[in-house]
């Protein structure tokens, strides 16, 4: 039998997340490991294409007792340096990382939890799952109906655009993977056609400064999950439509127009004669986002008017609404269009085949209150959209979370040690 | 969770509490959520033919309408026909039609937005060479819709923008048009 073994609590995954937890659970003296199935950083390291930046500037990378002290706050980190920045913070706090240990299972137990992973097995009272948001591609059903020449690639699998046939390339999803990956394909040479639903337009910089930095200070990014109208949609809502390229520009569907990538709307089905069909919808989606980014810049200047910044930075102003054909094709012939690859940009979902508690919704989502798994007690989740702030998805935003669910950790902790202390004393 | 507690008060005749609450309930209750829609339909004579729709289902029961309500539909004279009936393509617009504007109706009370009055004007265009055959590659549908609202309203121009792409955002037969949809059409003794 494996060695089994006992200790308060277990965080799984050594991403930002698991490491913002880990420094708050080791503030709070409590007793952890932090379980990795690869290196510090797995997903940053082996599921992100090359030319990928971070789409927050380096000063946004705050970390619990870690920030950025570079030269160039304002710059996106790539890949490399995003690992990078992870491993420092990993060692830097002294994370109690167990690489190369994949879950394999996480179940109830009399007295807690019990963790097999393919090197030995933990019982623990406490487990906080910081596996993230974005481990399977969310692929519409629709794929199945492409005929086999057609190459499909995920933004998971996708590197670099040599990697593709040299021919047309069909990007389905227009929120941050798909614009980036859309831009660097039509650039290379090959005709992108990108099929755009619901998305959120959001210009890179704005009145002179990141969008970012006004998100920041303007206080949107720290909209409670308890306080907006609609959490369910808030934590629905795709990524922004931003890229953190090196010359600050915005990755907006004028932009990818100007560059010949064609607009098309949603992909909505494939039919027997392999032509691809879009919804009518795409002026109606476009006029949603060209609306919705225009309400937040309002909410930016209202702040930066009532900040008193308005007399020291540049005059308010509207961006161009997004350009939409006269009839945009509704139809696409695969073959005749010479579409080689589809890209299925199209958001991601968790994966939660190993646990083996009953706390999933029926759709596969976890249910949770601010990170507090319902109906689980001593189950906690870190790094999921909004999961107390609108802030949470972000690198940045995953340490004041982990401050929160691990209060509410340790309490739990407290509170269970003085029931069975009373339970005890009751019996003497 | 709690939401904002300002007293509402925009009067559009929409029940946005009821629907609300249907969501909420709905949303745990799937089943419930399956509704079948109906119509029935005989021919009269020449391209005329009435339709009239009466039950549906959902909420996990068989529905009535207040009342059986009947559409003829036939061709214009133009078409050679008689005219006893708006056209089947013309009741399609009057179906977008009445759904955008209820969607209006319905966010424009949820937005706590006065309307005081809504117009809409549409017009699809179709080369009906597509229908008679003589070109196989014209299609027989619309080539495209153009909606045009006049809404008169308590609101600044962006958010009337706004109501009104929410409620295509929200709308069944924006849906239907704007997306293929499987028909099936089978033929009984």
């Amino acid at each position: 039998m494996r060695p089994r073994s006992r200790l308060t609590a277990v965080v799984i995954g050594a991403g930002q997340a698991g490491l913002a937890a880990s420094w708050w659970l080791a503030r709070r003296s409590i007793d952890h490991v932090v379980l990795e199935r690869g290196d510090v950083a797995h997903s940053w390291r082996t599921e992100r294409w090359d030319s990928l930046t971070l789409l927050t500037p380096n000063w946004q990378s705050r970390l619990p007792g870690f920030g950025y002290e570079g030269d160039d706050p304002d710059g996106f980190r790539t890949m490399a340096e995003t690992v990078g920045f992870l491993q420092d913070y990993a060692r830097t706090i002294s994370a109690p990382v167990h690489a190369h240990t994949r879950v394999t299972s996480v179940r109830r137990v009399d007295d807690g939890y019990e963790i097999v992973t393919d090197q030995r097995t933990w019982r623990c009272d406490a487990v906080v799952l910081a596996t993230g948001a974005c481990n399977i591609p969310a692929v519409p059903a629709v794929a199945r109906a492409l005929p086999p020449s057609i190459a499909q690639v995920t933004p998971l699998q996708y590197r670099r655009p040599g990697d593709l046939d040299p021919g047309g390339v069909l990007v389905v999803g227009a929120s941050a993977s798909g614009v980036q990956i859309a831009d660097e394909l039509q650039r290379s040479g090959r005709q992108v056609t990108l099929a755009v639903g619901e998305h959120v337009r959001v210009p890179r910089i704005y009145r002179g400064r990141d969008i970012k930095w006004w998100m920041d200070r303007s206080g949107v990014l720290d909209q409670r999950y308890d306080e907006v109208d609609d959490i369910v949609r808030a934590r629905h809502v795709p990524s922004l439509q931003l890229a953190g390229y090196a010359d600050r520009r915005s990755a907006d569907l004028n932009s990818l127009t100007s560059l010949g990538v064609k607009l098309v709307g949603r992909l909505a089905g494939v039919s027997n004669e392999g032509k691809a069909q879009f919804s009518g919808s795409l002026r109606n989606v476009c006029a949603l986002a060209d609306l919705k980014m225009n309400r937040l810049l309002d909410t930016v200047d209202q702040w930066a008017a009532g900040s008193g910044l308005d007399g020291g930075i540049a005059a308010s102003h509207r961006f161009a609404a997004t350009e939409i054909e006269e009839s945009p094709p509704l139809l696409l012939d695969l073959a005749r269009s010479r579409v080689r690859t589809v890209v299925w940009a199209t958001g991601f979902r968790p994966d939660y085949s190993w646990l083996d508690v009953p706390v999933l919704d029926p759709k596969g989502g976890m249910r949770h209150d601010g990170g507090v798994v319902t109906g689980a007690p001593g189950l906690y989740v870190l790094g999921l959209p909004f999961l107390r702030k609108r802030k949470s998805s972000l690198i940045d935003g995953v340490g004041d979370d982990a401050k929160h669910v691990t209060a509410h950790l340790a309490a739990w902790l407290r509170d269970r040690a003085s029931a069975s202390a009373e339970l005890i004393a009751a019996r003497g | 969770m709690t939401t904002a507690t300002t007293e509402k008060t925009a009067r559009n005749g929409v029940n946005v509490d009821a629907l609300f609450g249907a969501r909420e309930a709905l949303t745990n209750a799937p089943e419930a959520a399956q509704f079948k829609w109906r119509a029935s339909c005989e021919w009269i004579k020449g391209t005329q033919s009435r339709s009239s729709v009466e039950s549906f289902y959902g909420l996990g029961a068989e529905q009535k309408h207040k009342h059986k309500f009947s559409f003829d539909s036939d061709h214009p004279e133009v078409f050679a026909s008689e005219d006893n009936g708006a056209t089947p393509v013309e009741i399609v617009l009057a179906g977008l039609a009445g759904c955008l504007t209820a969607g209006i109706a319905a966010v424009a009370q949820a937005r706590d937005i006065q309307l005081r009055s809504v117009k809409a004007t549409l017009e699809a265009g179709m080369d009906i060479r597509g229908i008679l055959g003589a070109d196989p590659d014209v299609r027989n549908g619309f080539d495209g819709i153009k909606v045009s609202y006049k809404i008169d309203a308590d609101a600044s121009p962006d958010d009337i923008k706004a109501l009104v792409a929410q409620s295509q955002k929200r709308s069944a037969v924006y849906d239907i048009i704007t997306n293929p949809t499987n028909v099936t059409v089978e033929v009984n003794k």
